[in-house]
């Protein structure tokens, strides 16, 4: 996909470079903690790593959903003024104007709590409880019959669950 | 001191169809006179300007653009109820050489522009990394650093030729997500190296310091090989419209990996999946599937003079100028062709030509009043050829709005009116 330079193959390949900082370096980093990391680790990758506690259900999600984001997206997620999250399963492919959304697009659900968390309500980002993001996660997972009404989102299930479009991505290869 | 002067314009120096020169034709001293000059009847003698006669303004301590230059300015589009998110394009039609100036380098922003303060802010290195490091910006500022000549361009710029009919949009609506800087900062393998990475580590995430906290997935050899963290760029602190105190800048490729305000490198295994590289920044094509991982950008050039809105004043000679680019490498020519594809002359480059830098083409024309359409092709040291419209949407249709790097054509009427076509 990218060519590397040689060094830099081999050095990936033996992998390290230096091992524990280089001679010559200025090495004027501090160690950090695990502690004192964990406020900032908040990335999420599809296999769940570092979920926080906590839970919701699509029920506790509307009422997050009414009082914090109807306003952007719309009831039911429908869209307008901003982005749609619902709908538009099978309009990817085909002449027609493809709808992305949470259920016809994205691939991971992990992605949903990622993203939620670091980054809506855009005016107050960061300001959900881990119980609100995961219960705002689970209806908006409803919304687009990927999970039940009486099922649970938490750290154990979010992984698990199947997006609709997981599929759905080729890994671009220059040239074809 | 006597140049030599070359004769007037002869049949043999047209080199393309619809009044195509050779691009050494500027070069080789000034036109003998009658080719250019026009009438001197009734001319009034030249008038001594106010500003001769009395002092000028005093200093100040940041200097400004000419108060008559105050149409040079980006222009932006922004989502309801989201004034800081959205984009800013540069003015490419009014600016000149290949350095953007920082005031009007594009900015395309998640959630605002953050007012980061740097004795506040820190850098993280953490994952799979032997010693997880955290670095204060005053840290940085002491080790040895790097200048580099690097293009920045949105992964969404152009998106709006993908679309059926051609968007009546000038330079900068079409394809003003493209600027180009010259970088300073600090090697990011140099604090990879110190923190130690694990054999595991393949990836890392890059994630900004704004309300949005942006995040891509980067690759480690990428990382490795030419990243920087940047602190400078064109000589003064990194502007807050394009990442203060420090951001990420991977020479080549899409805008948005180059993660502005950076505050965490963490190194995974495997990508994150974040959202802006499954939702957005994918490839969607007609067969329902979307490429990901799109990381450079493709050979891509376009005429900036003359544009729309650049009115032509009249049939004669002019250099038509505009910009090459490629992700992978330098640009190794530009042809240019004025009647839509038809016919091709190869354009001067202006040295230096770097790596992943805006490149600067220019290319005599003269122009004879009639109907001419516009067009600049770019190909790239590894060879490719930057494609057609027609041939781009051929091979991955009309759903996206990512990386369109085809061809852009320039129609000229009789009046001299300029406006955007498909061709």
């Amino acid at each position: 996909m990218y060519t590397p330079s040689r060094s830099i193959a081999l050095a990936l390949a033996l992998g390290t470079v230096c091992s524990v900082g280089c001679a010559e370096s200025p090495n004027l980093g501090r160690v950090a903690t695990p502690e004192e990391l964990a406020p900032w680790d908040i990335s999420i990758g599809p296999d769940g790593a570092g979920l926080p506690a906590g839970s919701g259900t699509p029920r506790q999600g509307e009422a997050v959903f009414i009082a914090k984001c109807v306003a952007c997206h719309g009831e039911k997620g429908a869209g307008k003024p901003n982005d749609q999250l619902v709908g538009g399963r099978g309009t990817l492919a085909g002449d027609q104007a493809p709808v992305k959304t949470i259920g016809s697009f994205w691939p991971y659900a992990t992605t949903l709590f990622d993203y939620v968390r670091r980054a809506m309500p855009l005016n107050e980002s960061k300001s959900l409880s881990n119980d609100e993001v995961y219960a705002v996660v689970a209806y908006l997972l409803h919304l687009n019959g990927i999970i039940e009404e009486n099922e649970t989102i938490d750290a154990r299930t979010l992984p698990k669950v199947r997006m609709p479009n997981a599929d759905g991505f080729v890994t671009f290869t220059r040239g074809k | 001191m006597t140049r030599k002067r070359r004769p007037p314009i002869a049949p043999e120096d047209f080199r393309a169809a619809g009044g195509l020169l050779d691009r050494r034709i500027f070069l080789a001293g000034g036109l003998a006179a009658g080719t250019l000059s026009s009438s001197s009847a009734g001319a009034e003698p030249l008038s001594v300007a106010p500003w001769m006669k009395t002092p000028g303004s005093p200093f100040t301590p940041y200097g400004q653009p000419s108060r008559f230059e105050d149409k040079v300015v980006r222009v932006w589009t922004n989502p309801p109820n989201a004034p800081g998110t959205g984009a800013a394009r540069t003015p490419l039609h009014v600016l000149n050489g290949t350095i953007t100036p920082n005031g009007l380098h594009f900015e395309r922003s998640h959630s605002g522009i953050p007012d980061v303060d740097p004795d506040a802010h820190r850098l993280v290195i953490h994952g799979l990394v032997r010693r997880p490091l955290v670095f204060t910006m005053e840290m940085l500022a002491r080790y040895p650093m790097e200048s580099r000549i690097a293009f920045i361009e949105c992964g969404g710029n152009g998106g709006s030729l993908y679309q059926k009919d051609p968007a009546q949009l000038n330079c900068q609506g079409l394809h003003g997500l493209v600027s180009c800087a010259e970088w300073t900062g600090v090697k990011l393998s140099t604090l990879l190296d110190e923190a130690g990475m694990e054999p595991s580590a393949k990836w890392m995430l890059a994630e900004g310091a704004d309300a949005s906290g942006m995040s891509r997935s980067v690759p480690l050899v990428k990382a490795m090989d030419d990243a920087l963290i940047a602190l400078y760029q064109n000589g003064e602190r990194v502007r807050p419209s394009n990442g203060y105190p420090l951001r990420l800048l991977l020479p080549g490729y899409e805008g948005n990996m180059q993660v502005k305000w950076l505050r965490r490198v963490k190194l995974t295994e495997e990508p994150t999946m974040t959202k802006d590289e499954t939702s957005k920044y994918t490839i969607l094509t007609p067969d329902g599937k979307s490429l990901q991982f799109v990381f450079p950008i493709e050979a891509k050039s376009l005429i900036t003079q003359p544009s729309p809105g650049l009115t032509m004043k009249g049939p004669g000679l002019y250099e038509i100028s505009g910009l090459a680019w490629s992700g992978y490498g330098k640009i190794a020519q530009v042809d240019v062709s004025a009647d839509g594809g038809k016919t091709w002359a190869p354009a001067a480059l202006q040295q230096p030509v770097l790596p992943m830098a805006l490149t600067r083409f220019r290319m005599p024309w003269r122009w004879n009043g009639g109907p001419a359409v516009l067009q600049s092709r770019a190909t790239d040291e590894t060879g490719y050829v930057q494609p057609t419209r027609a041939e781009l949407i051929a091979k991955r249709g009309g759903k996206t709005i990512y990386h369109f790097n085809g061809i852009n054509s320039w129609g000229v009427d009789e009046s001299g009116e300029i406006k955007h076509v498909y061709a």
